[in-house]
């Protein structure tokens, strides 16, 4: 007995004790809400399950990574859009780092012009609900010439309501050994950073790192794609019937919703950005001078180094916000994975299953992100030594 | 945050109910409407003609009129009814889970809805069929025209599924532009972003009514593509509210059929005729068969009006939709309103 009243006094029994009890706790919960709500759903004769995957779509989307049509099934109908929210995040994701850092290194300029204009630019973007801005962006798209009237903006390249329409390649064998090539480019070029790198620890001495690097990742695909007998053909759009016919085109709701995603959250990346460059102490700054560098090589190889250490964290947020943001595609008519997946669940009738769904996707692709900038910023802290 | 949102409402308002409530009872929605002394009728968000606020904030329109005829023949007072304006994709778990006791939302009938949705439906109130909009200036005059056409579509309904079907039985193709919020998708319409908006001719209508300028400007392509016999809806389950809902409305027709309307039927009370003296109660019968009182239907005509005043009045001549009848005449006039005998 007293050894049991012992054991209950530990902190460390008490503590297993506690955290069992919420764990068993939360999951008798959800076990709860979960059977009663299939219970009761079987009771008022609504199917469930997951097997209308398996059935035909039967409806179209609007632009599509992969060939889709309606005959195709509600399971690759989600895949088309999942593709396709990955696809403007991701396109996002970059647009919004470029511009974020410009925009906040801008805003510490000592430029009283370039300062000013960057502090209006964050605090418009910033302080403006995103769902606003994506429906003017949508609106300055729709509000482009049709497209019998369309800009060519340069030969063959057209500028319309209906989207940015270019010419392609015509389809040949070359392109795809084209693209190996220039995987294994950038594979070549993450090398030679590399050895760059410790080429310059070892000697001292500066590598010229960019021109061979950039070397590595444009010449192999050209000289494949020469090699391959690729034709010099163009598949050039034009105007057949109600649209442009043949080329390819990046749509007025793509445009809109990466514009608009990038510019509202490289507000936010400007400001993470500025708060980290200003966390570096000024005699980092001075020291540099001290040592004849540049100001852009201070910026380089001193500050962001330093910053970057207080900006990962936080930009990882913004990352994810983006991420979810991107459901409010639905908004503009962006076939997103939210879009395409309340079509299914209207079909359906499943909607339990269809929200269920999209929320443990958002999930994986959050928690994706978080890893890699995690991973990131594990390498990027001060190491202690 | 729209998409967020709604996503977030929609996990809500499906699963909590279902996953609190406890289990429904036969006759439950009959007893608990009686009970609780109003009908709670999901409607649209907003549609001119079928439900939407007037500018004194009173819900008119014809899916209105059978919520308030449901209410004349329960409580002998077709002001008893609470609205739950629905999206299109709320309304199927609003009905579910019971946050409503009917739903009069232009919704179409379909074999999935009436059993794998655990609905029932009342009798059509509104026979429509999608059709397409299109800029006059573009010379069409079919929809078989539109091969290659961008089309802009609504969400959250048949819609997207019968403009897929319609294309691909005629080898056509198409892009859709897929936009939740009407306000958005008419705008990108009128933009030009499309080259032709989909949707039931009903709203069609509706919308080059309230939203253009010069109506003439934008014209209705003659091909419906599609079904959409527009009907209330109820849960499975309760035998005795699925049996006022659908008389309530038959008893509309019928009251049309007979030539009765809201200013005539106090004066039919005294007709020889045995179809009217059922139907107003004055031979009873109906009412205790309905488990209501014998002038229910008296109730209805006297404060909604027949069927065909109902239609004029909300979408008809009477409106600024200037519907045709159709399709929606009585079968008497070729059309397929039809009353089974009230006896």
């Amino acid at each position: 007995m007293s050894k049991l009243v012992q054991a209950l006094n530990s902190a460390r029994v008490r503590g297993w004790l506690y955290q069992a009890l919420f764990v068993s706790g939360t999951l008798a919960v959800g076990w709860y809400l979960v059977s009663n709500t299939l219970t009761n759903l079987g009771k008022r004769g609504v199917a469930t399950g997951f097997g209308f995957l398996k059935r035909e779509a039967g409806f179209e989307i609007g632009e599509s990574l992969l060939t889709y049509a309606a005959s195709d099934t509600y399971l690759k109908a989600l895949v088309v859009g999942l593709l396709n929210t990955l696809t403007v995040s991701a396109g996002a994701v970059i647009l919004a780092s470029i511009l974020g850092v410009a925009v906040g290194v801008a805003r510490l300029s000592s430029n009283w012009m370039v300062g000013r204009f960057a502090a209006v630019f964050v605090e418009t973007v910033r302080n403006v609900p995103l769902l606003l801005q994506l429906v003017v962006w949508y609106t300055i798209m729709n509000r482009l010439p049709s497209p019998r009237e369309a800009i060519e903006v340069l030969p063959h390249i057209f500028l319309s309501n209906r989207g940015l329409k270019y010419p392609v390649f015509v389809e040949h064998a070359g392109h795809g050994w084209a693209f190996l090539a220039l995987l294994l480019g950038i594979a070549g070029a993450i090398a030679v950073v590399r050895y760059g790198r410790r080429h310059r620890e070892a000697t001292g001495k500066p590598f010229p790192t960019l021109p061979a690097a950039l070397t590595s990742i444009v010449l192999p695909p050209v000289v494949v794609f020469l090699a391959s007998g690729a034709p010099f053909a163009f598949d050039v759009p034009v105007m057949a019937g109600f649209n442009f016919e043949g080329g390819s085109s990046v749509s007025p709701e793509f445009t809109a919703l990466l514009i608009g995603l990038s510019v509202y959250t490289a507000g936010f990346i400007a400001e993470i950005v500025r708060s980290g460059i200003l966390a570096v102490p000024h005699g980092q700054t001075e020291a540099g001078l001290a040592l004849g560098l540049s100001p852009a090589k201070i910026l380089r190889l001193i500050i962001l180094p330093q910053a970057l250490r207080v900006i990962v964290p936080p930009l990882t947020s913004q990352y994810l916000n983006l991420t979810k943001n991107s459901s409010l595609a639905v908004a503009i008519g962006y076939p997103d994975l939210v879009s395409v997946t309340n079509t299914s669940a209207n079909q359906t009738g499943q909607v339990v299953e269809a929200v269920a769904m999209m929320m443990v996707v958002y999930l994986v692709i959050s928690l994706a992100i978080a890893g890699f900038m995690n991973w990131y910023n594990r390498k990027v802290a001060l190491v202690t030594r | 945050m729209i998409s967020k949102l709604q996503a977030a409402a929609l996990a809500a308002v499906v699963t909590l109910p279902l996953a609190l409530s406890g289990t429904a009872q036969a006759g439950a929605t009959f007893d608990g409407v009686k009970q609780k002394g109003y009908v709670q009728c999901g409607v649209n968000l907003g549609l001119y003609g079928f439900s939407a606020p007037d500018d004194k904030g009173k819900w008119t329109g014809l899916d209105v009129d059978v919520c308030r005829a449901v209410a004349a023949a329960m409580f002998g007072d077709a002001e008893k009814v609470k609205y739950t304006p629905l999206s299109a994709q709320q309304r199927l778990p609003a009905l579910q889970s019971g946050e409503v006791d009917l739903l009069a939302r232009n919704t179409t009938r379909t074999l999935t809805r009436d059993t794998a949705n655990g609905l029932n439906f009342a009798p059509t109130n509104y026979y429509d069929g999608q059709g397409f909009m299109v800029a006059s200036k573009l010379g069409l005059k079919s929809a078989k025209q539109l091969n290659g056409a961008t089309i802009c579509v609504l969400p959250g309904t048949t819609t997207e599924q019968n403009v897929a079907d319609f294309f691909r039985a005629n080898k056509m193709n198409f892009k859709p532009v897929v936009i939740e919020k009407n306000e958005e998708l008419h705008k990108a319409f009128f933009a030009g972003r499309c080259d032709a908006l989909t949707s039931d001719a009903s709203q069609l209508a509706a919308i080059r009514a309230a939203e253009t300028a010069n109506p003439n400007d934008y014209l209705i392509l003659p091909e419906l593509i599609s079904k959409e016999p527009l009907s209330p809806a109820i849960r499975q389950g309760d035998e005795e509210w699925t049996n006022l809902v659908t008389w309530a409305f038959y008893a509309m027709v019928q009251a049309e059929e007979k030539g009765i309307t809201a200013q005539t039927v106090d004066a039919a009370m005294t007709s020889p005729d045995p179809d009217v003296k059922r139907l107003l109660g004055v031979t009873a019968g109906n009412g205790k068969a309905l488990g209501v009182e014998e002038n229910w239907a008296y109730n209805i005509v006297k404060q909604v009006g027949n069927y065909g005043e109902s239609y004029e009045r909300n979408v008809g001549s009477g409106s600024k939709l200037k519907m045709p009848r159709g399709q929606n005449a009585l079968h008497s006039e070729g059309g397929l309103m039809y009353a089974p005998p009230l006896k």
